[in-house]
């Protein structure tokens, strides 16, 4: 019966907090959430309105959660460095453009070359999570503290730009299609995680070695590999969340590109109802959570909050949804609602 | 870490003494190359000095986070703290007509009060801390900017008197170009922070309070089995994180004279790896001020060996910061796996095979 209502309820969070901020949209603003056509400044028409808005905004962070997950779930801690990390990639991202002239054989190269790079220094924080055993929030600390001052360093202490109609159709809108690309990206990035889910063990295994190393480990599983792969899984999340972030803005600024998103992907894995400490995870669950955060994001905007002081009731935010999602709350809850139940049957019998 | 935390668990005191006379003998170390190599500003003691005076806020607030993390937690929050209570302070001094006393209350208040809030979540209601500590940050630097949006300086005359104060000490000073003498001079937040690290080094060691924060860090359960309260072990953990934090934003304000959003941006962070670099294990059971203390002073002694070794671009600092922590982790990790399973020679080979 728990574990029944456990398996269910992991989803039941970011489910409850999405329908929250939806319903209490619709109260305040009936119109909140329609979408209207309009022509943007390169004279397409595309879709445009709150929902939009939110879709587009949150693909950088929902493709972040979906690494996240995986290296939570195996490592039993989280990568602090994924901001820092996707400000090299970045960087790599457009030195490339810079150098050969946008084409479409140089966005691919470029694309590939910042992929290479998020990996090796996924590969990097993997190494010494799973080969030194460090904790992982420990050894990401690393690439955190350095990760902006390199990407400073590769940039030439300078914030180069770039523009091209290639460049806006991957962070933007591509010609005659009205929906933004990043959602397409964000799309293709899930059924790629469904399909090695489906085709590979990766689930089960990461699962395993999240739940206890040992056995894992027993079992045949080598969980130094797990832990690795997941690290540079999450580094090819990063690369690809990167190349999105510069497409979109069509410039890099080493010290404000994806900042604090590690910490806002920390907090969609949370709301997600995956455990910090590793082991079940639920990717979709992330994902929603990572929807839920750019609801409230959009929300507290459309509320004219300043964007400094949105902070705050983002963190209000955050503990009501952790205190509702708490063990302690929830048994609290199931306990009264049996009481209920129970009192209404007898009730019930006692009316026949 | 599995590895790590049985090792901790075993004999807790051996490795953190063991890690605390790493730290400190790279620390004299890398002070006395220095003083070798670049002489000039690192032969006068007034430089060791300033690494104090910039560094008192930091050194406080590490020593709450070594208590947090001794007992298996983490707080990111503290950072905000110090942000929030050094712009409310500026702003109640000036505006509202305080005084040094009622800023310093403030300042305790809103310590506490984080304290408390996160304590509670967090003990009592079993949310995993760093959600808990991430939103109190949020919530810090989001409060920070409704207190005030721009920067506001100090302008009060009693805490400018304060925050001139200085210990001045005639002997350790040295004689400027225009022949003068200058004193070796120390702030007042200096001595509050060198308080601080002694009297949590004492609470750690010899009170019953710093015991089970160590026995609780070490391993939950058989604290639990042991008869020790883990939920008010860890609930004061916190509760005194957040008292420290707002000591610390009084004394960076007294360092600082202002309030600012960007106030100690990023101190969470360094207070982590100060606390690492001491010998504090994130996995809890393991660390002690003293190494804190020299935590904050290797991190901030790289820091002016980088300036003065003619490294001047800007990125050059944290690059080199980033390796400094990488080299500290990995020497951790080494040891400590290297002490639970005997010879140095037999975990080289077990990493060798293992990657």
């Amino acid at each position: 019966m728990s574990a029944n209502l456990k398996k269910s309820s992991q989803l039941l969070i970011p489910l409850i907090a999405l329908a929250l901020l939806v319903v209490f949209n619709l109260i305040r603003d009936p119109g909140f959430f329609s979408v209207g056509l309009t022509a943007n400044n390169d004279g397409n028409t595309v879709l445009a309105g709150n929902l939009i808005s939110v879709l587009n905004g949150a693909s950088e962070l929902a493709i972040l959660a979906m690494g996240m997950t995986l290296v939570t779930a195996a490592a039993g801690g989280q990568d602090i460095s994924v901001g820092a990390a996707a400000a090299i990639a970045g960087s790599v991202f457009i030195k490339v453009l810079r150098a050969g002239g946008i084409t479409p054989a140089t966005v691919l190269l470029a694309f590939l070359a910042c992929c290479v790079v998020a990996m090796l220094f996924g590969a990097f924080n993997g190494t010494l999570v799973a080969v030194f055993n460090i904790h992982p929030m420990i050894a990401t600390l690393i690439l955190y503290t350095a990760g902006r001052s390199i990407a400073y360093w590769i940039n030439g202490g300078a914030t180069p730009t770039v523009s091209s109609p290639l460049i806006k159709a991957i962070g933007g809108f591509i010609p005659g299609v009205p929906i933004p690309t990043p959602v397409f990206i964000v799309i293709i990035c899930g059924i790629i995680f469904a399909l090695l889910f489906k085709v590979t063990n990766l689930a089960l295994y990461t699962q395993a070695v999240g739940i206890n190393p040992q056995a894992a480990r027993l079992n045949g599983i080598d969980t130094t590999k797990i832990k690795l792969l997941t690290f540079v899984i999450l580094g090819l999340c990063v690369a690809v969340a990167s190349c999105i972030s510069v497409s979109r803005l069509g410039l890099i600024n080493h010290e404000t590109i994806l900042i604090e998103i590690e910490m806002d992907a920390i907090l969609a894995v949370a709301i997600g109802g995956n455990a910090l400490s590793g082991g079940r995870f639920k990717m979709i669950g992330s994902v929603l959570g990572a929807y839920a955060i750019q609801t409230l994001t959009t929300t507290l905007y459309a509320m004219k909050v300043s964007s400094t002081a949105i902070k705050a009731y983002k963190a209000v935010v955050i503990i009501l949804i952790v205190v509702i999602g708490s063990p302690v709350v929830k048994s609290a809850v199931g306990r009264l609602w049996s009481r209920l139940v129970k009192s209404n049957a007898t009730a019930a019998t006692g009316g026949n | 870490m599995r590895a790590n935390k049985t090792t901790s668990g075993k004999e807790p005191l051996t490795d953190t003494n063991l890690l605390l006379t790493i730290t400190i003998c790279i620390f004299f170390g890398m002070y006395i190359l220095a003083m070798i190599v670049w002489g000039g500003g690192f032969l006068r003691p007034q430089q060791l000095f300033d690494i104090f005076n910039n560094n008192a806020s930091l050194i406080i607030i590490s020593c709450g986070l070594t208590i947090v993390m001794v007992a298996g937690g983490i707080d990111i929050s503290v950072g905000g703290i110090t942000a929030l209570v050094a712009m409310s302070c500026v702003v109640h001094l000036d505006t509202q007509g305080g005084n040094v006393l009622t800023a310093l209350i403030l300042a305790l208040g809103i310590g506490l009060a984080f304290g408390l809030v996160q304590g509670y979540l967090i003990s009592y209601l079993e949310i995993q801390p760093f959600i808990i500590t991430l939103a109190g940050m949020f919530f810090a630097r989001g409060m920070t900017t409704i207190v005030s949006v721009e920067p506001r300086t100090a302008q009060h005359e009693g805490f400018l008197a304060l925050k001139e104060a200085r210990v001045e000490i005639p002997w350790l000073g040295y004689t400027a170009k225009s022949g003068g003498l200058i004193p070796a001079r120390i702030e007042i937040g200096v001595i509050v922070a060198l308080a601080v690290v002694a009297v949590v080094f004492i609470m750690l060691k010899w009170t019953r309070l710093g015991r089970n924060l160590y026995a609780v860090g070490g391993n939950r359960q058989s604290a639990l089995m042991l008869g020790i309260n883990v939920r008010r072990t860890r609930f004061y953990s916190y509760l005194i994180c957040g008292l420290l934090s707002g000591i610390g934003g009084f004394v960076f304000l007294m360092h600082t004279g202002a309030g600012n959003a960007t106030n100690a941006a990023g101190a969470e962070m360094n207070a982590i790896a100060s606390s690492i670099i001491g010998g504090t294990l994130l996995t809890g059971g393991v660390g002690n001020a003293i190494g804190t203390l020299f935590g904050v002073l290797t991190l901030t002694t790289i820091k002016s060996i980088v300036i003065a070794s003619g490294l001047r671009e800007p990125w050059w600092q944290s690059i080199t910061t980033g390796a400094l922590l990488c080299f500290f982790i990995l020497l951790q990790s080494v040891v400590l796996s290297n002490r639970g399973k005997g010879g140095l020679k037999q975990a080289l080979t077990r990493w060798r095979r293992s990657s």
